[in-house]
Formats: C-alpha cells, sequence, structure tokens
C-alpha cells in the first residue's frame, strides 16, 4: 500500500516538472525611482515568483539604460532580467501584477526553447567568467 | 597624367561576370538562437532607417529570416531598437 502510494507520488511529482517551463523576462521600471526603490520593486517582482513555486535561475540588472525612442514621455529606463522555471499558470499572474504597477513601464516574457536555454546558459558562463578576471 | 590611366582602368572592369556567392551565416557559422538582447548584432539586419533587409541582400536562410524578425519585434517593444529613425549607422 505504501509502496502504491510512493509510486503515485512519483508519479505526481513528475507531471509537475513536465508542467515547468523556462522563461526569461525583461521588464523596464520608470527612471524616476531611486537605486532603493528599484531593487524593492525588483525585489517585489521576485517574491511573487517565488511565492507561486517559480525557480528563479539567473537575474541581470542591466542598470539605467537610454531608450531607443520615448516612453511615457521618458528617454531611459532600468532594465531588468529574470530567468526562471515555472508553470505556464505563473506567467498570467506575474504579467497582471506588471500591468497593475506603474512603476513598470514595459515588460516581455519569453518561453525559451532548447536553443535558447544553451545560449543563456552560455552567456552566463561568459559573466560568471569575466567576474572572476 | 597616371590619375587618367587609372580613370581609364576603372571603365573597364576586368572581370564582370564573377559573383560571390550569397550564404547564410547562422548555418555556416552553426548559431541556433537569435536574442533579442543584443541591439549591436540586430542592427547588422536593418538598413539604416531601422528597417529590416531582405532575404535578398543579407543572404540569410527563410529560417533564419523568420528569426531575425521575431528577435528585432522583441528588441523593438523593449526599445532596444527603434521603429523609426534615421542615420542609425
Amino acid at each position: 500500500m505504501t509502496n502504491f502510494a510512493s509510486a503515485f507520488e512519483k508519479l505526481l511529482i513528475n507531471l509537475i516538472n513536465e508542467s515547468m517551463n523556462q522563461y526569461e523576462t525583461v521588464f523596464i521600471l520608470t527612471p524616476v525611482l531611486s537605486d532603493v526603490q528599484m531593487k524593492e520593486a525588483v525585489e517585489k517582482f521576485k517574491g511573487i515568483l517565488t511565492a507561486e513555486g517559480a525557480e528563479i535561475i539567473n537575474e541581470e540588472n542591466w542598470g539605467l539604460k537610454k531608450l531607443a525612442y520615448p516612453i511615457e514621455k521618458k528617454s531611459t529606463g532600468f532594465y531588468q532580467l529574470i530567468e526562471f522555471n515555472a508553470a505556464p499558470e505563473v506567467i498570467k499572474k506575474l504579467e497582471l501584477n506588471y500591468r497593475r504597477d506603474e512603476r513598470v513601464i514595459r515588460y516581455i516574457t519569453i518561453k525559451m526553447d532548447k536553443y535558447a536555454a544553451e545560449y543563456a546558459a552560455k552567456r552566463r558562463n561568459v559573466k560568471s567568467a569575466k567576474k572572476e578576471d | 597624367m597616371a590619375q587618367q590611366q587609372s580613370e581609364i582602368r576603372y571603365l573597364t572592369p576586368p572581370s564582370v561576370d564573377v559573383k560571390k556567392k550569397k550564404y547564410c551565416r547562422f548555418k555556416k557559422n552553426g548559431i541556433k538562437y537569435i536574442d533579442y538582447k543584443d541591439p549591436e548584432f540586430l542592427k547588422k539586419f536593418l538598413n539604416e532607417q531601422g528597417k529590416i533587409l531582405p532575404r535578398r541582400i543579407t543572404g540569410t536562410s527563410l529560417k533564419f529570416q523568420r528569426r531575425i524578425a521575431q528577435a528585432v519585434k522583441r528588441a523593438r517593444h523593449l526599445a532596444l531598437l527603434p521603429f523609426v529613425t534615421d542615420m542609425m549607422k
């Protein structure tokens, strides 16, 4: 009986793992924020992800960058990239939160295929190697 | 006098029919993923107005042309590349 239960559990875990996808999301925050406020906003979105059971793989803060064209009459913005593993339902909630948050002026969330994941892993390695140097 | 000679040479190019064969740089270099977060790379496929260059000029295969278009459009959405501009290069 216990055997059966553990087998069932394994099946469930497998199902959950299969329903996980790798995503990456980039969002732009308004430049009117201070550094502390910006970090706070980033932490908020990371908190949303982890609360939904997502596993954060990588994050990059690109800092204040010039925009190629003005958005909401602003010519700069804070860029933030987060890579994570999550179930598809998480994305809806994340994007709803992006839309509700006035500090976010642009966002994009992309499901990564195997080539994208490969590229991202390479990018991470290059970044970490640079840090060591 | 020397200048005149060089001009004459220019008027009769020696080989007209030698065409360089175009190739798809992604297939040749084994690039499998085009990153939308790298605007400097994507600029190679844009003209100075920021429009996507046609395949007949860049020589990209259809498969990767589609991916370039996708990546450029994502980069534009994130304001990494402009939708319209002048004198980009």
